[in-house]
């Protein structure tokens, strides 16, 4: 009753075309970001806001990435962390070498950086499928990140890599405040994820899903392979590269190669199949998922049994949870959590009626 | 040259401890076509529960069978618990479904025996052969030779196994092709388990290796990471090629450290091997030995 698209009649092009044909889906949308944008920063407390939300967001904006390239070109990556590296101290070095560089431009300079980077790497997809190409993006995740540590330049001569992020400021605008750097990482996940959810469903995403379907029926029908899975490599290595520049100047402040690692890859991923593979809402809902469960299972760990138990067991405690949920949920729900969202909208049709 | 030989056969003989990792994998990914991640994990535990049965009093054979029949256990529970539910589904669910595992068995491995560096002894001193180092000056340790041999006759048992029992047809059969083999009356579980348990005990003899090489700790799981290009270079579902494959980057992963480590700042073993196996497959993209891939439309 409530998600019932009957009497929605399309009378043009445009209305046929847009991106939320529902207006139930519309409204909610407007909701959501009304929410988000004005409520949320205006009602949660620093620790939520500075703790969950904006890495939530930062990583919703990673597992997207991710996603355009595992769920909708069918390029299994391992390095997405690497790409974030990429994109955090390419940000770091603009910012640093050029006077005067405006903060968005530095952003999408690392994004565009971690592309080129991601284009490379992508190379071998032209050969190899699947698992191979899986083993063969882990030399991505650690040449780069053992590039970053090698080399001085990159650091600024550091020790041992890490670098301090320059104080992101727009406008003169600092953003120093958790309510000002939740609302910059906000916005550009908004536009960022309008973006990918118009190229998946344009011509370039259908591509991707042809490839990814079966590559060579959709060389066939003549979609141009290696300029669709590099493409696929840029765009997702693109999203990864600004997300993990917000990670360094929006979420940590400083950060080291040695924190881009293989974990933070495997947990992109695990959002990215939790959620749902090839789906965009899915970025975020699998984001929430991996960001707030250790941090649940930590309150329980501590609130519950802190006096029954060793730190030690406890954080074994937590590992064997982490693992066991995320296999409990893969058998429960191998779709991920949008499929249950999308059953859930087609239960709402018609509840509470029967028919 | 005496020094490039040392080096060789020091990287030959490490080749062949990430050959006894790949072992895992590939006996796993032949039956049942999942990528097990958790092998590495495996190792781990392996290692850490032949310490702890070790440390409880139990005598070496002892302590081996304990910790052959956990691994086994382990096995089993896998297929029956992680598996057999996830059957059907594509085979990047059945990968994070074993990263997940391997969250699991290091918590559990961890939690049960305790999170301590340990040593392992296996009775086998770390020494250089002297006769060898007597007679051409080449230094090879004792250690290292004993695990290649151990490596050979573990090569072998599969081999006979495979070939000769009527268990290792079954397998080879549903390696080839799950339902043709289902449709001749091979029960698939009863296999999966079989295999899921020879992965076991293969893990089991490379973390005693290991763990008596390196001592037991967490970074045995790191260690089996190298045992992915190894995978990649030989072809996922060839054991001579999980051999070779070893061999090969064992030692140009010395080599390059020793002889190109030094112009770009050391550590280069992180990536090397991922490299090497990268640009082989670019060449080759089907690996050493691994069967060549034909699509049909």
């Amino acid at each position: 009753m409530f998600y019932r698209e009957a009497g929605q009649f399309k009378t043009t092009y445009a209305a046929d075309q847009q991106i939320f044909p529902i207006r139930q889906d519309r409204l909610g949308m407007l909701l959501l970001l009304a929410v988000a944008f004005f409520f949320v920063p205006a009602l949660l407390s620093e620790y939520w806001l500075k703790a969950i939300l904006i890495p939530f967001l930062i990583f919703s904006l990673a597992a997207l990435g991710l996603n355009i390239l595992t769920g909708y070109a069918g390029q299994l990556s391992l390095g997405s962390a690497a790409f974030m590296a990429v994109g955090a101290f390419a940000s770091y070095n603009f910012m640093l070498r050029i006077d005067g560089m405006p903060i968005l431009l530095a952003f999408i300079g690392g994004g565009v950086a971690a592309a080129l980077v991601g284009i490379a790497f992508g190379l071998p997809s032209l050969r190899i499928k699947g698992f191979y190409l899986a083993v063969a993006t882990l030399a991505a995740q650690f040449f780069i990140v053992w590039l970053l540590t090698k080399v001085g330049w990159f650091s600024d001569y550091s020790s041992s890599g890490v670098i301090t992020a320059q104080d992101m400021e727009i406008l003169g605008y600092r953003f120093v405040s958790p309510e000002a750097k939740y609302l910059l990482v906000l916005s550009i996940v908004v536009v960022l994820a309008l973006l990918a959810k118009n190229m998946v469903r344009s011509s370039v995403g259908r591509a991707w899903m042809a490839v990814r379907d079966m590559d060579v029926a959709a060389e066939v029908i003549g979609i141009r392979i290696m300029h669709t899975k590099l493409l696929a490599f840029a765009v997702s290595s693109f999203y990864c590269g600004v997300a993990g520049a917000l990670y360094a100047f929006a979420y940590l402040g400083t950060v080291e190669p040695e924190g881009f690692s293989l974990d933070l890859s495997f947990k992109i991923l695990f959002m990215v199949i939790i959620g749902g593979v090839g789906s965009i809402a899915g970025a975020f809902l699998g984001a929430a998922f991996i960001v707030l469960l250790p941090i649940a299972l930590d309150v329980v760990v501590q609130q519950w049994l802190s006096g029954l138990l060793a730190p030690s067991v406890s954080s074994n405690l937590q590992l064997i949870v982490f693992g066991g949920l995320i296999i409990f949920f893969l058998i429960v729900e191998p779709h991920g959590l949008a499929r249950l969202w999308q059953i859930g909208k087609e239960k709402l049709r018609l509840w509470p009626f029967p028919h | 040259m005496q020094f490039f030989i040392e080096v060789l056969l020091g990287g030959l003989l490490s080749g062949v401890m990430y050959s006894f990792v790949a072992l895992g994998f590939v006996l796993i990914y032949k039956a049942s076509g999942v990528f097990n991640f958790a092998q590495g994990a495996m190792v781990f535990a392996a290692a850490l529960s032949f310490v702890g049965f070790q440390n409880l009093g139990l005598s070496f054979p002892l302590a081996l069978l304990a910790a052959f029949t956990t691994m086994v256990a382990l096995g089993i529970l896998t297929e029956r618990v992680v598996l057999r539910p996830l059957v059907n589904q594509p085979p990047i669910t059945l990968f994070m479904a074993t990263i997940g595992l391997s969250y699991v068995i290091e918590g559990l491995a961890q939690g049960f025996w305790g999170a301590n560096v340990r040593g392992l002894e296996l009775g086998v001193d770390d020494v250089p052969v002297q006769w060898l180092m007597d007679s051409t000056g080449i230094g090879v340790s004792s250690f290292d030779l004993f695990g290649a041999g151990v490596a050979a006759v573990l090569v072998a048992l599969l081999a006979l196994f495979f070939q000769y029992t009527r268990i290792g047809r079954a397998l080879r059969a549903v390696a080839d092709d799950h339902q043709a083999a289902l449709s001749i009356g091979i029960p698939l579980q009863t296999i999966w388990r079989i295999v899921w348990a020879v992965a076991g005990f293969v893990a089991l003899v490379a973390g005693l290796i290991w763990g008596a090489r390196n001592g037991v700790s967490f970074s045995l799981t790191f260690t089996a990471l190298k045992a992915l290009p190894v995978l990649i270079l030989g072809g996922f579902t060839s054991i001579p090629g999980a051999i070779v494959g070893g061999l090969i980057i064992g030692s140009t992963e010395k080599l390059a450290e020793v002889y190109l480590g030094e112009y770009v700042g050391g550590g280069i073993d992180s990536w090397f091997p991922y490299m090497m196996a990268l640009t082989f497959l670019l060449i080759r993209p089907e690996g050493l030995f691994g069967e060549k891939h034909i699509d049909r439309v």
